[in-house]
């Protein structure tokens, strides 16, 4: 009896597993075959081409966006991260006037749905000048609420006598900061830089509102701009497309899945 | 006296920018959020005060109410399917088991991937011919659904493989939750002759009802947000019966220009996902009560 339900167990288990893992699996073999094989289920194509890849890059600037991608989410994330961290420091260990109020703030944006702010938002990016360039995709992310609150949080729990012995050698806050707390908050870093950087690597609704300049183009939206316009022609080119994005994404996360979950998760219950 | 003076100089310099940046990218759009209710604006000519056009407009745009009708569709057949998926995989991911890191990061694993390549793979394996899901369903004999083609498939189609999409970020929610279960409290039922099942009803489910109320609440929110894939995979249709109250947002604010609409409509969202998670706290607490 009880071996059975483990059995049964493992069962649901696999299959649970399969259902995650096979599409994806099912997309990297298609991209791999030739028209005619597209519809089959096998993960093996019976003619390797790399045909799909060919044309996907030929059609349209998928290195560049690749690059966009790269460059962009990188930047917002070393911003998160050293103006967040700046941020949290102030609000964790620095008595000012304000405090208080900055910290109200800080979790009542939490509570705005992002599409109240998204028209405005919007108008102020026309009104800047800002469409169809780097600064539309990157400033409005430069600081996170969620960052600057699990920074807090985490910058909190180091003891006062590290700060007191900092300023007793003369070291200015900044160096405290980042030479102090910096290195004991590894772990909260890494959290806030995963959520980021999936965030801004993943996100497609605003760089579709800022961005029309397909030398711009973020990788999500080209995918979904080509995929939509008719350029792929072919589910093979398009998932061939797909690929460019998955990639990076699934080898990051085969040797850091921990972290992904932790971040990935605790992000989502905080924000 | 100085100590105090020179932190208070610091905080301040360290905390401007991010207070400047809240003013310009939160609090200001946030009022002219507001603002923009009242005006009529394509970004090209100057914008007209409008009074209340926009919200009278909203009242009876018969589009505007399908896609919130829409969207109350996609969230009746997502969030229910989203917790039962969560709580079993999660109940099975909680024994002694082998792999068990390898089964978590598997269920994880669509998380972390875009929804526009989610939407875009779930559209080649929906696909009516050639896609994997009528392929399966072949072989035990079933006639090829046209899952995206078809007004009464389509968004349920959808709203299954969000589900699907997100039930790896929903079971790291229970599993958190089932750690908290104490095994005094487990041990102690069992020995009372608890069934499987009894265990469940009365000692895991009441227990885990914060982490429930939590995912429920988060993809509800997460729910109303629904946009690419509608984008992606139907464009709304077929017979608008997919588009989305995001989708219909941003068709006004992009394709017809419409910045004093689209705001009415961003407004009218966020006051209905007010409305909705507090509604749904009170049911839950209710029947917890009873």
């Amino acid at each position: 009896m009880r071996s059975v339900r483990r059995v049964a167990l493992y069962g649901v288990l696999a299959l649970a597993a399969v259902t995650f893992i096979y599409p994806f699996l099912w997309m990297a073999s298609s991209t791999l075959k030739p028209p005619s094989e597209v519809g089959s289920l096998s993960l093996f194509p019976g003619h390797i081409t790399l045909d799909n890849y060919r044309k996907m890059w030929e059609r349209a600037p998928f290195g560049r966006a690749l690059l966009n991608s790269a460059f962009v989410a990188t930047t917002i994330t070393a911003a998160v991260l050293v103006l967040g961290s700046m941020t949290a420091y102030a609000m964790a260990r620095l008595r000012f006037r304000g405090r208080p109020l900055l910290n109200a703030a800080t979790l009542a944006v939490l509570m705005v749905p992002g599409q109240l702010t998204l028209i405005p938002l919007y108008t102020v990016m026309v009104k800047l000048g800002w469409i169809d360039t780097y600064a539309a995709l990157i400033v409005p992310y430069v600081f996170n609420a969620t960052a600057v609150l699990m920074l807090r949080q985490f910058f909190l729990q180091i003891p006062q006598s590290l700060v007191d012995s900092g300023r007793m050698d003369g070291m200015g806050e900044l160096r405290i900061l980042f030479t102090i707390f910096w290195p004991l908050a590894k772990p909260a870093l890494a959290i806030v830089a995963i959520f980021t950087f999936m965030g801004s690597w993943n996100e497609v609704l605003w760089p579709l509102l800022v961005v029309r300049d397909q030398r711009l183009m973020t990788l999500p939206q080209l995918l979904t701009v080509f995929a939509l316009g008719g350029g792929a022609g072919s589910i093979g080119v398009s998932l061939a497309s797909a690929m460019v994005l998955v990639v990076p994404v699934v080898v990051a996360y085969a040797f850091l899945q921990r972290y992904f979950i932790e971040s990935m998760a605790g992000a989502g219950i905080k924000g | 006296m100085r100590a105090e003076a020179v932190e208070e100089r610091s905080g301040w310099l360290l905390a401007v920018p991010y207070a400047g940046f809240l003013l310009a990218f939160a609090a200001y759009p946030i009022l002219f959020a507001l603002v923009l209710v009242v005006l009529q604006w394509d970004l090209v000519t100057a914008p007209t005060f409008a009074g209340l056009d926009n919200v009278i407009l909203l009242s009876h745009d018969a589009r505007f109410w399908q896609a919130v009708a829409n969207t109350f569709v996609f969230l009746a057949i997502h969030v229910p399917l989203q917790v039962v998926t969560a709580l079993a995989l999660a109940l099975a991911l909680n024994r002694p088991l082998a792999f068990r890191g390898f089964w978590r990061a598997s269920f994880f694993l669509p998380v972390v991937i875009s929804g526009a390549v989610v939407a875009i793979l779930w559209n080649s394996l929906y696909a009516t011919d050639v896609g994997l899901i009528n392929q399966l369903l072949a072989r035990v004999g079933v006639a090829p659904v046209p899952w995206l083609t078809d007004p009464r498939t389509a968004m349920p189609a959808i709203a299954i493989m969000v589900t699907w999409k997100n039930v790896g970020f929903y079971v790291i929610i229970y599993l958190a939750g089932l750690q908290y279960i104490p095994r005094s409290c487990q041990e102690a039922i069992e020995l009372e002759g608890a069934s499987d099942w009894q265990r469940f009803r009365y000692l895991t489910l009441p227990l885990l009802l914060p982490q429930t109320i939590l995912v429920v609440t988060l993809s509800t929110i997460n729910g109303f947000q629904l946009f690419i894939e509608p984008y992606v995979m139907t464009g709304g249709g077929p017979l608008r019966r997919t588009y989305s109250i995001v989708l219909y947002l941003y068709t006004n604010a992009f394709s017809y220009q419409k910045m004093g609409y689209a705001a009415t409509i961003g407004v009218a969202l966020a006051l209905i996902i007010g409305a909705v998670v507090v509604l749904q706290r009170r049911v839950i607490g209710t029947a917890e009560a009873a």
